[in-house]
């Protein structure tokens, strides 16, 4: 029986994943009708539930693709890869107003600038007070703030150690979770409720899979202006993280 | 026809890829700089060209649109294969790097997210696929 599915999950798996990720959807549009009585949006839920889940297959399976990592739901890491996901991104740009995104195309820029250093600054920091004192290390850990590509390719680059890198991996895919789950609950306090805003959060949080996942249980409108700024900044971070940003933490540590 | 639509999403995402490879390569970068975001500006421009010329027909719509509709449940999905359970097992550099630097990045946009306020995006849209 177990060999049967296993063979079907080879086969179809992607189509598995469409009516999982269907009934997750399903299941998370009742509980946001009938038990937060739309106050929580049906989408935010489904995030929520997948990382719930993603977590689950982790810590059962021991790998660290989450539930992907379950042979009969392989499925779901084709289409929520990056080839699909970035398919996907492209495809809203559709909605987006031209004259919109070109005039919030400075405060994008800003912004991006501001969403490299002020991660980059704090996960440093957070590394040199927990006990990594090289400057390498504190490196990779700031630019794993920036986004989970940032600190591997980082890392990479200036030769930390995996250790390390696994550090900086995770500290931005939390980050990424953290943007996805907060995004909704913390948006009317920032303001975040028309495009120009949507600009300025993509280039500030920079996480690809955060700002979209958390714009899309904010207001599924905003998603492509967020995905515009944010899709720029992992290739800024890598630009300066093994270069300008390792030679003024060299410089700060010494060494 | 529709996959006109899926075809030019198509070949806008695999311009964005190589352009923003190229741009990579030229900025001695090793990844992949804004090859999306130069996707969804090829796109938009795309778009406003058919337009103008009134080739936007709704079959080529409905072959961009529906991808675009199945962005939620592919962020869903997106969601599910994160290594939630490494970095909830990383300890206290990786949960005070991320939190503090989520928080801190929230206050800031608290600040420029007022600067200068739009109107809020209209209504009619197709892009959440759904009616809620």
């Amino acid at each position: 029986m177990l060999k049967e599915l296993n063979a079907l999950a080879a086969a179809q798996g992607l189509i598995i994943a469409f009516a999982v990720v269907g009934l997750i959807m399903a299941a998370s549009y009742v509980v946001s009708k009938r038990l937060t009585f739309g106050r929580i949006h049906g989408s935010a839920i489904a995030i929520l539930v997948g990382l719930l889940l993603a977590w689950a297959g982790g810590a059962v399976t021991g790998g660290s693709k989450g539930l992907a990592d379950i042979p009969l739901l392989a499925g779901l890491g084709v289409l929520g890869g990056a080839m699909l996901r970035d398919f996907a991104i492209v495809a809203t740009a559709f909605e987006v107003d031209p004259d919109k995104a070109r005039r919030a195309g400075l405060l994008g820029a800003l912004a991006i600038g501001l969403g490299t250093i002020i991660p980059f600054c704090v996960g440093g920091a957070a590394a040199w007070a927990l006990g990594y004192r090289d400057a390498v290390s504190v490196t990779t850990i700031g630019a794993g703030a920036i986004t989970y590509i940032v600190g591997p390719v980082t890392g990479a680059a200036i030769g930390a150690s995996s250790a390390v890198m696994a550090l900086s991996i995770a500290a931005g895919v939390l980050k990424a979770i953290l943007v996805m789950v907060g995004t909704p609950f913390a948006a009317k306090a920032m303001g975040l409720n028309n495009p120009r805003s949507a600009m300025a959060y993509g280039g500030l949080m920079g996480t690809v899979s955060g700002v979209t996942g958390g714009l899309a249980a904010t207001d599924p409108a905003l998603v492509p202006y967020g995905a515009l700024t944010a899709t720029f900044h992992t290739g800024i971070g890598c630009l300066l993280g093994p270069s300008v940003l390792y030679f003024a933490v060299k410089a700060l540590l010494g060494g | 026809m529709t996959i006109f639509g899926v075809a030019l999403l198509a070949v806008c995402t695999l311009a964005g890829a190589l352009l923003g490879d190229l741009l990579g390569m030229a900025l001695h970068v090793k990844s992949n700089v804004g090859g999306v975001g130069i996707a969804m500006i090829l796109l938009i421009l795309v778009r406003v060209w058919l337009q103008k010329r009134g080739l936007l027909s709704h079959p080529l719509k409905l072959g961009v649109e529906f991808w675009a509709s199945l962005y939620i449940p592919i962020v869903v999905a997106m969601a599910s294969i994160q290594n939630v359970a490494g970095a909830v097992r990383g300890g206290p550099v990786v949960v005070t790097a991320a939190l503090a630097s989520v928080l801190l990045c929230w206050g800031v946009m608290a600040l420029i997210g007022r600067m200068g306020r739009d109107e809020p995006v209209s209504d009619d849209r197709v892009l959440a696929g759904d009616p809620e």
